[in-house]
Formats: C-alpha cells, sequence, structure tokens
C-alpha cells in the first residue's frame, strides 16, 4: 500500500515511500529524520509538532504525509541560518523561554507564524495564540517574554 | 569570580542545540535493525486473566515476537523493586506485593501491562496486538483509598488486610492530647489533596539493545537517575552485573518526578532486545502516559489546630489516608511519610504534631512522587488550617503567621516532626511578598471587582520544604535503600579546559550552565570551556539522579569537592613550578600565586604541566589533573517562601482567573537568577494548575481514567495565566559548601495553598469556608448556590 | 490508524464517485476531528477521500445579502475576511475561537459541520443565522440539516459545498469551553434579523437547538434583561466531569445574556 510523496522541506525537494496512514510527523522524523519536531499528545493539543505547511502553522501529528504533497514545509530545522539563530530562536534562548526543550520546537515555529500574522503582538494576543501549544516547565512566563521580543526583533527592531 | 560565575544569569549553554531541533531525545534514537514495541494493556481495573492466545498475532505481518507473563516468569525476570521500606506503628514493616513485568495472572488497574509485541513497525505491533485474545474474568475495582479501608471492599493482594500497605505514625500523640486540652479555640479541617498526572511533554520511552560481542546489554531511556535504573534493574529484575549493562538517558523532555521510577517497559525492552537480538523501541502514546506513568497526591486528611487565646499554636493532629495505586512503585512508601508528615511544622513554632497515615493499595494507577512530593500535600494542610484558623480568630492571616514564624534567632531550629531546620528567615520573606503584591491595596482592589460583578479574594502561602534527602545514614535508618549522596568528576584537559561528570541529571534545569558557572567561579575557566556530561552510566563514575531539588545542593557540594581536589593538587604542582612552599600558594582568580609575590601560573600552565610532567614532582604528585568526590550531605536543606495569589471569581460562571501571583523565596545562593526564576514559574504553574484545573478522575465503578488525555485533563495553558512577580530573600544554608537550598519545587508547593486561600477569600463574603481543589466553575457555581458539588 | 487507500480528486463530482464506490469510504476535508479519531483506531474505513484540491469549494464571497463560504474554507480564512469581518463580524469571532491557530489553519466549515460534534461552535451559526447548507444535490435549511449527535441530513454521497449565511442586524456568539478540549460547554448563537430573533445553543445537547423562549423575549426586547431570567431546563442536557446538566442548563442563561450584550 505504499506511496510515494514529494514536497519541499525547508527549501529542499524530498520524497519518499510512506503509507497512506503514515502522518506528516513520522515521515519527517522517520523517513527525513528531522527529528526536531516532537509528538507529545495524540488529541492534538499539545503543539510540539507544529510546523509551517505553506507559510501556515499545523500540527504535523494531524496531517496525513500524502496530504502534503507538493506542499512547502519548514521545521524547526530550517528556521536558522547556518549557525545564526533566527531572531525568534534568538528571543527564546535569551529570555529563558525553554527548559526541557520538549514543547520549544512547536513553541517557535507557533510564535513565528504569529510574528508573520500579527505585528507587535499584544501579550493578551500571544496568550491566545499559544492556546495549542503545552509547556510543562516554564509557566509560560518566560515563553510569552520571549515571543514579544522575538517578534519585535522580525521586524527588524532590537 | 570569572565573567559566568555564580550569580550571573548566563545565557543557557543547552539551548542552541533545542532551540535548532538538535537535541536527542530518546525517541529521536534509531539503532540498526531497531524493531517496535507495542504493549498491550489491561483495559479493565480489576480482573483474573484466565488464558492468553498469541498465535494469531505471532503471523500477524511484520511481527517478530510476542511475549506474555509466562515468557517474563519463565525466563525468572525479576519484579519491579520497592526503594523505600516503611513499618507500621506495630513496627511490622510495610506489605509488599510483588510488581511483575508483564502481569501474571491478575491485572489491577487499567494500563497494567499484559503483554508486548515486537515488529518491525509500530503500526504493525499495534496491528497485531489486536489479535491477541486475553480471556478476562473481571473482578470488582476499589478506587477511592477511603473506600478502599472499609470492610467487604473488593482485597486487591491477599496479604495486604483491607487493602491497607502500611499504617504508620510520627509524634507524640499523648503530648498532642494534652496541647488540646489546654485551647483556647481549635480549627478543624477536612482536605482532599487531588490526584495528578505529572505529563512531562516528553512521553516515556525506552530502546533495548544487546551487544553479542561483548555481552553489554545497553538500555536508552526517560529517566531522571540512570544510574539508580541500572542498579535496580540490573540487581532485581533482569540479574544482569553493572558493568554489563548500560543505561543512557539523553535529552529528557521533563520529568518532575515521573521519570525517577524504574518501569516494566525498560526491563521489558532490556530483556526482549537480548531475546530476539535485535534492538527494540518503545515510545508511549500520550494515551498511554495517562495510565502507566506514576501519578501524584491522592491524600484524604482530616487536620486539628489547637490555638491559645491569642493565636499562639499548641498542638497538630493529623491523619491521613493516603492512596498508593495498585502497586508499590520506586519510592512510593517515602512520599505520605518521612516527605509529608515530617513537613508539619511548616514555618512555625507549633510545639507539638501528632500525624497519622494509613497507605492504601487501590484498583488505579500507581502514585510516587510528583514535584513537591509530600510536601506541597503537608503544606496545603498547614496553610488551609492556619488560614482558617485566621479566619474564625478574625486575625489577620499574616499577623497570625508572624504570630508563630519560627524566630529568626532561633537556628538550628528542631520541630517535633524529626527534621532540624539550619536557617531561614520567615518574616522577610513574607514582607516582601506582602509588599510586591500590594497586600495594604487589596481592598481598592476588591471594591473594583465588585463595581464589574466579580468577587476577588487574597490568600497566603508560606511554605518550608526539605530539600536533598539525606544524609544517607539517617535515610537508611528511615527505610531508604539506597545511598543518597551524589557524586562528581571535573577532568581539567591539558589546555585548561574542563568536562564535568555529574550524577545529577538535567531534564530541564540547566545544569550544563548552572554547573559550568560553578567551574567558571571556582576554576577561572569560562563557561563556554566547560563542559558538563550527565545521564550516562559509561561515562560517569555513579549518581543518584536529580529529583527533590537536590542537584545543586548535593550534586554540586560534590562538584565543590573534586574542584577543591584539583586546586589542592595544582597548588603542588605550583609550588613546585614556582619553587615555593606549597602553603604559600594562593588560588585565586584562575591563577596560582605565590602569596605576596607577583609570581604566579595560570590555571591552564599547570593543567599543561600536568599532563607534560617535564618539570614536575613526580615523586610525590601524579599526572594528570581529574580529581572524583562523592558528597554524603550533613543535612537536608530547607527553602522557603511565601506566595500570594490573588483570584477574581465570575458570580454568574464560577470560573476563577487568577489575576496576580507574588512570590518571595529564600533559596539559599543563587547560581543563575534566571535559571532560578524559570524554575519557579514552572513550579508555580503545576501547582496553580492543581488548585484550578488539574484533577485526575477515575470511574468509581470501572476504574477507567476518565481524565485519560488533553480533552478531559486539563493543562494550564498561557492563557489562564498572568505574568508573575518572583523574588528572593537570602539565607545561607549553613551545612553545605555552597551555602545553597535548591529551587526546583518551591512553586508547586506554595501555590496550590495560595490560590485556594484567595478563592476562599473571595467566597467568604458568601459565608463559604472551605471548597475542595480544583476549584473548577461548576464546583465553584454550586459553593455559590449552597449546592454539594456533583464531583 | 488502520491502513486504507486515499484519494485526492480535484472536482466534487469525482469525490462523490470515488467515496460511494468505496466498500467504507469517508470524506476528509480538514480532518482535524477525523485523523485523532483513526489515530485511536476508533473508525477504519477503506478508503479515504480527501477534498482538499477540490478549487471549488473553496472561497468567501457576498452574494446580494448573504455570506456564501465554500465548504472548505479553512477557520481562520473566515477569521481573518474583511468580508465576513463586516459583514457578520459574530461569524468571523466565532471561527477565530474554534481550536487553537494550527487547528484553524487546516479545519473547515464544511468539516466541522458536515462532522456535527454537539460541541463545535459552527452549528450554532448555521442554526442561528438561518443559513442554508448547499450541497453536491440540493439546498438544506440550517435548520434541517443537523439531526442529532454526530448526524446530519446528508445522505451517503452528499457533500456539502458551501454554506450561504444571510447577514443579520446583529449577532454575537459566546462560549463557554471546556477548560481542558476547549470545546464548547455551552455556546450560543444570538443574532437578530429582519425576520425575527435566533438563538442557537450548542454543547449543550445532542445537536445544535433552537431556544425558543428566549427568542420569543428577545423579540420584545432585545436586551440581556429579556433573558437573564428565562430558567431553561436541564432535562435532556449534557453531562459530563466538567459540566452537570444543571450547569449547563444555567450557563445557557448566562451565555444567551452575554452574547446579547455583545451583539452587533
Amino acid at each position: 500500500m505504499a506511496t510515494t510523496v514529494s514536497m519541499t522541506v525547508n527549501g529542499k525537494t524530498v520524497s519518499g515511500s510512506v503509507e497512506p496512514r503514515t502522518l506528516l510527523v513520522q515521515f519527517l522524523r522517520e523517513t527525513l529524520g528531522l527529528t526536531g519536531t516532537h509528538v507529545g499528545c495524540d488529541t492534538s493539543q499539545c503543539g510540539a509538532c507544529v510546523v509551517h505547511v505553506d507559510g501556515n502553522s499545523v500540527k504535523s501529528c494531524t496531517m496525513l504525509a500524502v496530504q502534503a504533497e507538493g506542499a512547502q514545509v519548514t521545521t524547526i530545522e530550517g528556521l536558522a541560518k547556518g549557525d545564526e539563530l533566527h531572531p525568534m530562536q534568538a528571543a527564546f534562548r535569551e529570555h529563558h523561554g525553554l527548559q526541557c526543550g520538549f514543547c520549544t520546537p512547536g513553541m517557535v515555529m507557533s510564535a513565528v507564524d504569529l510574528a508573520h500574522k500579527v505585528k507587535n503582538p499584544s501579550e493578551d494576543q500571544i496568550r491566545h495564540w499559544l492556546e495549542g501549544n503545552l509547556c510543562r516547565c516554564t509557566g509560560y512566563h518566560n515563553i510569552v517574554k520571549a515571543i514579544k521580543a522575538g517578534a519585535t526583533a522580525m521586524q527588524g527592531g532590537k | 569570580m570569572s565573567d559566568g560565575g555564580i550569580g550571573a544569569s548566563v545565557r543557557r549553554k543547552e539551548d542552541a542545540r533545542f532551540l535548532t531541533g538538535r537535541g536527542t531525545y530518546t525517541d529521536d534514537i534509531n539503532r540498526p535493525g531497531q524493531l517496535y514495541a507495542y504493549i498491550l494493556r489491561s483495559p479493565h481495573a480489576h480482573a483474573e486473566i484466565g488464558s492468553v492466545d498469541t498465535s494469531k498475532a505471532k503471523k500477524a505481518p511484520g511481527v517478530v515476537a510476542v511475549f506474555t507473563g509466562t515468557d517474563i516468569a519463565a525466563d525468572n525476570v525479576g519484579g519491579l523493586p520497592c526503594g523505600w521500606g516503611v513499618k507500621s506503628k506495630d513496627g511490622s514493616p510495610m506489605i509488599e506485593p510483588p510488581h511483575p513485568v508483564l502481569a501474571q495472572g491478575r491485572v489491577r488497574h487499567v494500563g497494567d501491562p499484559v503483554a508486548a509485541v515486537i515488529a518491525e513497525t509500530r503500526e504493525q505491533a499495534k496491528d497485531a496486538a489486536e489479535q491477541i485474545a486475553v480471556a478476562y474474568k473481571t473482578l470488582p475495582a476499589v478506587i477511592e483509598a477511603t473506600d478502599a479501608i472499609k470492610s467487604g471492599k473488593p482485597q486487591i493482594w491477599d496479604a495486604a488486610k483491607g487493602n491497607v500497605c502500611f499504617d504508620w505514625h510520627i509524634g507524640d500523640p499523648a503530648a498532642v492530647d494534652a496541647a488540646f486540652k489546654k485551647a483556647a479555640h481549635v480549627t478543624k479541617i477536612d482536605i482532599v489533596n487531588n490526584r495528578l498526572v505529572p505529563n512531562a511533554m516528553e512521553p516515556r520511552s525506552a530502546i533495548g539493545e544487546y551487544d553479542r560481542g561483548t555481552g553489554e546489554h545497553t538500555l536508552y531511556t526517560t529517566s531522571q537517575n540512570p544510574h539508580v535504573i541500572r542498579l535496580l534493574m540490573g540487581a532485581f529484575v533482569l540479574h544482569l552485573p553493572e558493568h554489563k549493562l548500560r543505561v543512557v538517558a539523553p535529552d529528557v523532555g521533563g520529568g518532575f518526578g515521573s521519570k525517577i521510577y524504574h518501569y516494566a517497559e525498560e526491563a521489558l525492552v532490556t530483556w526482549a532486545s537480548a531475546k530476539v537480538g535485535k534492538p527494540i523501541k518503545w515510545t508511549a502514546d500520550r494515551s498511554e502516559s495517562f495510565i502507566s506513568d506514576a501519578q501524584g497526591r491522592d491524600h484524604v486528611t482530616h487536620a486539628e489546630l489547637a490555638l491559645d487565646k491569642d493565636g499562639k499554636f499548641l498542638g497538630l493532629r493529623v491523619s491521613t489516608v493516603a492512596n498508593l495505586g495498585a502497586y508499590l512503585s520506586t519510592f512510593a512508601p517515602a512520599i505520605p511519610t518521612y516527605l509529608y508528615a515530617t513537613l508539619l511544622a511548616g514555618t512555625y513554632t507549633t510545639p507539638v504534631i501528632y500525624c497519622e497515615v494509613k497507605a492504601v493499595f487501590t484498583n488505579t494507577v500507581p502514585v510516587d512522587a510528583y514535584r513537591g512530593a509530600g510536601r506541597p500535600e503537608a503544606t496545603y494542610v498547614v496553610e488551609r488550617i492556619v488560614e482558617m484558623a485566621a479566619h474564625e480568630m478574625k486575625i489577620d492571616p499574616t499577623e497570625l503567621r508572624r504570630r508563630n514564624f519560627i524566630p529568626k534567632d532561633a537556628y538550628p531550629y528542631q520541630t517535633p516532626v524529626a527534621l532540624q531546620y539550619d536557617s531561614g528567615d520567615y518574616f522577610s520573606t513574607l514582607d516582601m511578598a506582602t509588599k510586591a503584591a500590594d497586600y495594604a491595596g487589596f481592598a481598592k482592589r476588591r471594591e473594583d471587582s465588585a463595581k464589574h460583578g466579580k468577587l476577588r479574594g487574597i490568600g497566603i502561602a508560606t511554605y518550608i520544604e526539605a530539600c536533598g534527602i539525606a544524609p544517607s545514614a539517617v535515610a537508611g535508618a528511615l527505610g531508604a535503600r539506597a545511598g543518597l549522596y551524589e557524586c562528581a568528576e571535573v577532568r581539567v584537559h591539558p589546555t585548561g579546559s574542563v568536562t564535568v561528570f555529574t550524577g545529577t541529571h538535567s531534564h530541564g534545569q540547566g545544569h550544563e550552565t548552572t554547573f559550568a558557572q560553578v567551574i567558571a567561579d571556582k576554576l577561572g575557566v569560562p563557561v563556554e570551556n566547560v563542559d558538563v556530561v550527565h545521564g550516562d552510566t559509561s561515562k560517569i563514575p555513579f549518581g543518584m539522579g536529580t529529583y527533590g531539588s537536590r542537584s545543586i545542593a548535593v550534586g554540586g557540594s560534590a562538584l565543590i569537592k573534586a574542584i577543591d581536589k584539583i586546586v589542592t593538587k595544582g597548588k603542588k604542582i605550583a609550588a613546585h613550578l614556582l619553587e615555593a612552599s606549597e602553603a604559600d600558594i594562593e588560588f585565586k582568580d584562575g591563577k596560582f600565586t605565590v602569596v605576596g609575590t607577583d609570581k604566579s601560573k595560570a590555571f591552564g600552565e599547570i593543567a599543561f604541566a600536568a599532563y607534560v610532567p617535564h618539570n614536575y614532582p613526580i615523586e610525590t604528585v601524579e599526572p594528570g589533573l581529574d580529581e572524583t568526590a562523592f558528597y554524603d550531605p550533613k543535612n537536608f536543606t530547607f527553602p522557603s517562601g511565601a506566595h500570594i495569589a490573588e483570584v477574581e471569581v465570575d458570580k454568574e460562571t464560577g470560573t476563577v482567573q487568577l489575576m496576580k501571583f507574588t512570590a518571595a523565596d529564600d533559596f539559599g545562593r543563587i547560581i543563575n537568577p534566571l535559571v532560578v526564576e524559570g524554575q519557579v514559574h514552572g513550579g508555580l504553574v503545576q501547582g496553580i494548575g492543581q488548585a484550578l484545573y488539574e484533577n485526575a478522575v477515575y470511574d468509581g465503578s470501572s476504574g477507567q481514567l476518565v481524565t485519560g488525555s488533553y480533552m478531559d485533563y486539563c493543562m494550564p495553558r498561557a492563557d489562564n495565566l498572568p505574568n508573575f512577580s518572583v523574588g528572593t530573600h537570602t539565607t545561607l544554608c549553613t551545612h553545605n559548601p555552597l551555602g545553597v537550598k535548591g529551587c526546583g519545587e518551591a512553586g508547586a508547593i506554595g501555590a496550590p495553598a495560595a490560590v485556594m486561600n484567595a478563592v476562599v477569600n473571595a467566597l467568604a463574603p458568601l459565608g463559604i469556608k472551605d471548597l475542595a481543589m480544583p476549584a473548577t466553575p461548576e464546583r465553584v457555581w454550586r459553593a455559590l448556590q449552597g449546592q454539594k458539588a456533583a464531583h | 490508524m488502520y491502513n486504507f487507500n486515499y484519494h485526492r480528486p480535484s472536482s466534487v463530482a469525482d469525490a462523490a464517485k470515488t467515496v460511494q464506490g468505496a466498500a467504507e469510504g469517508k470524506l476528509v476535508a480538514g480532518g482535524m476531528t477525523l485523523i485523532p479519531t483513526l489515530k485511536q483506531r476508533l473508525a477504519k474505513p477503506s478508503d479515504l477521500v480527501d477534498l482538499g484540491k477540490i478549487a471549488e469549494l473553496k472561497g468567501i464571497k457576498k452574494d446580494g445579502n448573504s455570506i456564501v463560504i465554500g465548504a472548505m474554507t479553512k477557520h481562520a480564512d473566515v477569521a481573518s475576511s474583511d468580508v465576513v469581518k463586516s459583514a457578520i463580524p459574530a461569524l468571523a469571532a466565532l471561527a477565530g475561537g474554534i481550536g487553537d491557530p494550527a487547528v484553524r489553519n487546516r479545519g473547515t466549515i464544511g468539516g466541522s459541520i458536515a462532522n456535527n460534534d454537539p460541541a463545535a461552535d459552527y452549528p450554532s451559526a448555521v442554526v442561528g443565522l438561518g443559513a442554508t447548507v448547499v450541497t453536491n444535490k440540493r439546498k438544506i435549511a440550517g435548520d434541517d440539516f443537523f439531526k442529532g449527535i454526530f448526524e446530519t441530513a446528508l445522505e451517503p454521497g452528499e457533500i456539502v459545498t458551501a454554506v450561504q449565511f444571510p447577514i443579520p442586524e446583529k449577532a454575537a456568539y459566546s462560549k463557554f469551553p471546556n477548560p481542558a478540549s476547549r470545546y464548547a460547554i455551552v455556546g450560543v448563537f444570538v443574532a437578530k434579523t429582519g425576520s425575527g430573533v435566533r438563538v442557537a445553543v450548542t454543547g449543550a445537547g445532542a445537536s445544535v437547538f433552537r431556544q425558543k423562549e428566549m427568542e420569543a423575549a428577545l423579540g420584545k426586547s432585545f436586551a440581556p434583561d429579556a433573558v437573564a431570567n428565562i430558567k431553561v431546563s436541564p432535562s435532556g442536557l449534557n453531562a459530563d466531569i466538567h459540566a452537570s446538566a444543571e450547569y449547563r442548563a444555567h450557563l445557557v442563561t448566562v451565555m444567551a445574556k452575554r452574547a446579547v450584550a455583545a451583539a452587533k
């Protein structure tokens, strides 16, 4: 029942053999070895698996790999330019917006999507945007701070 | 102090890999030829297993093997051991039932492992598991501990009459009775400390691998303490000698206690990988975690506080029924006893205390330490009853607390429940918290809220915790079956960079940074030239891991001891090179100097000389610069603090909104303020979660975990919470070299009581005196309706 | 997840043919409910027919006095649509409150109403605004579309293609979310239209329903006070660990009152 799927991941065209039931996150982690995208739940709530598909944040555990045929996918591995952290990644580091690091890739990908859609998001907007991203370590305080700073930095502000 | 030393908010070294998706968590590891395990679990809370037919599953596509309890027993695989023994009041040992890796004839909770399918893919293993036919004969189940001890209830273990594991006590009951006779006022309270599911965001995972060439077994696992797993699994379960068993706990995505314990799946993949000759990976689905990770809390308590006419505490009497679940998890017996009742003095001079604890088996997932472990339960009892007493006696709650605080000059302070506090200053943290929270301005804020139809409340909790559990001999006398020391190795490389090997484990705490800061501070080596290695029994001499806020208090002390050895040896080498007496060498700011001269050698030069010993005191000093130290703590450390919560209650819906939270904590010396703040924030939200959102609810008759996913188990989210105000006031620990106390659990300990005190304070004008956690909307609404909560 | 055959047709006609021709065919729109269901092995379709590449099912337009939203339009697109925001702000707000941002980037209006989860938000807007559900076979009045728990008027092979929402004078949606799942424990959609007031309740019962007593009261006086004292009977309402039937009944009144106050 295997079928071939092709898509662009982090700027590179990739393809692989998958079953129709293979989730996008399984394709990323197991076929492509991009293990930065994590799985933290099975009810589509924790957001550890968030990636961008055609520029929008989606939960890669709730999308089939075959549904991403032809799509542009960006994962956490595709954010930084070489050794230079993306401004949102840098802001998470600066403001201690991560502890165990497991929810972090999903948090950062979600945050980047927010910053693309809302210029200078307020604390309230950030907190609501994170409705689909669970963190058990940080209490969110520093994540919210980091996203505010990261969103500003993404606009070229410092 | 070098840049980035003790006290600096150094940005974390580990972040770069986590932020770029390059962390290595267990499920990220794939071994050549790896197979996958799926565990078939009991759908019943209590049942006898008639037969397990695996014939169809064994023939399913991709299946390599199927194992059941019979296979485990045939191979003499042992049960999961318990690491702490507790004795009952009458001196008899606790009932210690077997804890098989796969069920032996009976299942005792939903999720109890019954069989394991090993297949080429995860999905194939799952597909095949559906082909296993298990003949269950269901038995009646019992869920609540207070129910399980009643007569005529289902018996979970034949040896545990009335389902009681042990009936333990501490304190002097006669002295407490006498104190109550003198009391001008007695406050009584009934408390349910709700069961919680730890929910580290990384689900548990384990990979077993066997090397036929060397005979070595390797287990990669999501553990907080790989050496403990090696000891327990090697010695008690699989009978493997330590030199042939390597346990690796790589990057671990949070633990909060739930990854301390030795779990069946670890033994299963290690054992099965040798059986089938290939590596085997198992990773839990989140719904599997809900029914297989040890859970936390679950106490039912009655407490009474005796006060004199001025509000001075005369005595405290506490009776608790603690739910242990179906089996004894690794450290379960210690939690509702030595980590709970010994904390009932709190921050107060209560002269006499008596506590009895009945620990009970039920048909639920085992209960063990979860962030705070016993101390949040104790703090909740003390701080709710103190708050209630203040209300009843019409004394301001801050004033009542101050009247009873242990005086600043009373340390060391011996409590009536075994502990001796070395230092603290509860007055200052309470002052700090009330100022930061604008306690004085609350009345005005309450009026403002009322104008919007909201009920506003403020609540205080002070707490004491006991961290860095130890000394080993004392813990051993109390039933611990392991040592509680820690180990550190400092390996100075020839060019002066340093690798630290620590027996503690970082799964979010930031040790790779904070331990490097200690090195930077003490040896003058920049943080970027220090690597901290943890989590691999083949690299680290030994270690007890990370739990109970012990890492800096115990592991940091071991590190200091190893550093001291490095400096001592360095002085000998420097004395030789500088042609001075060893006694005249001083080590400061990364330089060995002859006192009173400008003659000195840099740390790196000494390291180089140690490894290239051409001009060297070779007769008396060995080459090399690599020192290991073990540290056994002299006492617990006693972090403390004051937390203040402020809430608004929507009268129409019963919804509680946390408006403000202020924490003032005393953690002793702080290595990295940024990291410490992060630890406080995280702990607070787990405590706030317990108070407002989280509750593990089992169906009373079927024993199914109703809150078995994030659809029903309410995790705190960003939009539930305000920003926090946190601050610290420092008194140093007097018995460890860094003066550190630990900070990991504080938030989870103080917050539940502070939040619930605030909720009750908000509802008090309507005559409500008490409310059970969590303060869910319906529960609050029903209280407002004057009705009994349905749930 | 059990295995299945996967199809991605490019027209509604092909989709209908494929799903009907399969042993146990299932349509997938955004998949926000179906994929988790499949992951838990609670459904075992032989064939999955993905509507994601059918261009004719997407888009939002103003058509006379209604807003027409293609079935495969995502919640995020409805929430951010200037057309919807200016004509029916309550509908944009409702869409912007479904699930979370990542869910809104995949979930669709057609998928939501065809699934008819008793706690879903959209059904309340369809009924509350007196919308019409357009399928590949016919037009179905919103009032006749939702039949019961996870049950609709759709026949085998019938595919929702769009929903037509008449533009009201004013409307609002007020939701009391389940604290854990964030689905509606009770959601009340209130609309004042030229032909009267509609009050549609989701989350509280087996399926969305109209609260006629409140509609009558609001018909006389469109003000929060008009509904504040209307007691809803808990009989037949949903009950779970988060909210008893009695509490849900109470919340219907509170949410209705808040929706009326917020209507614009």
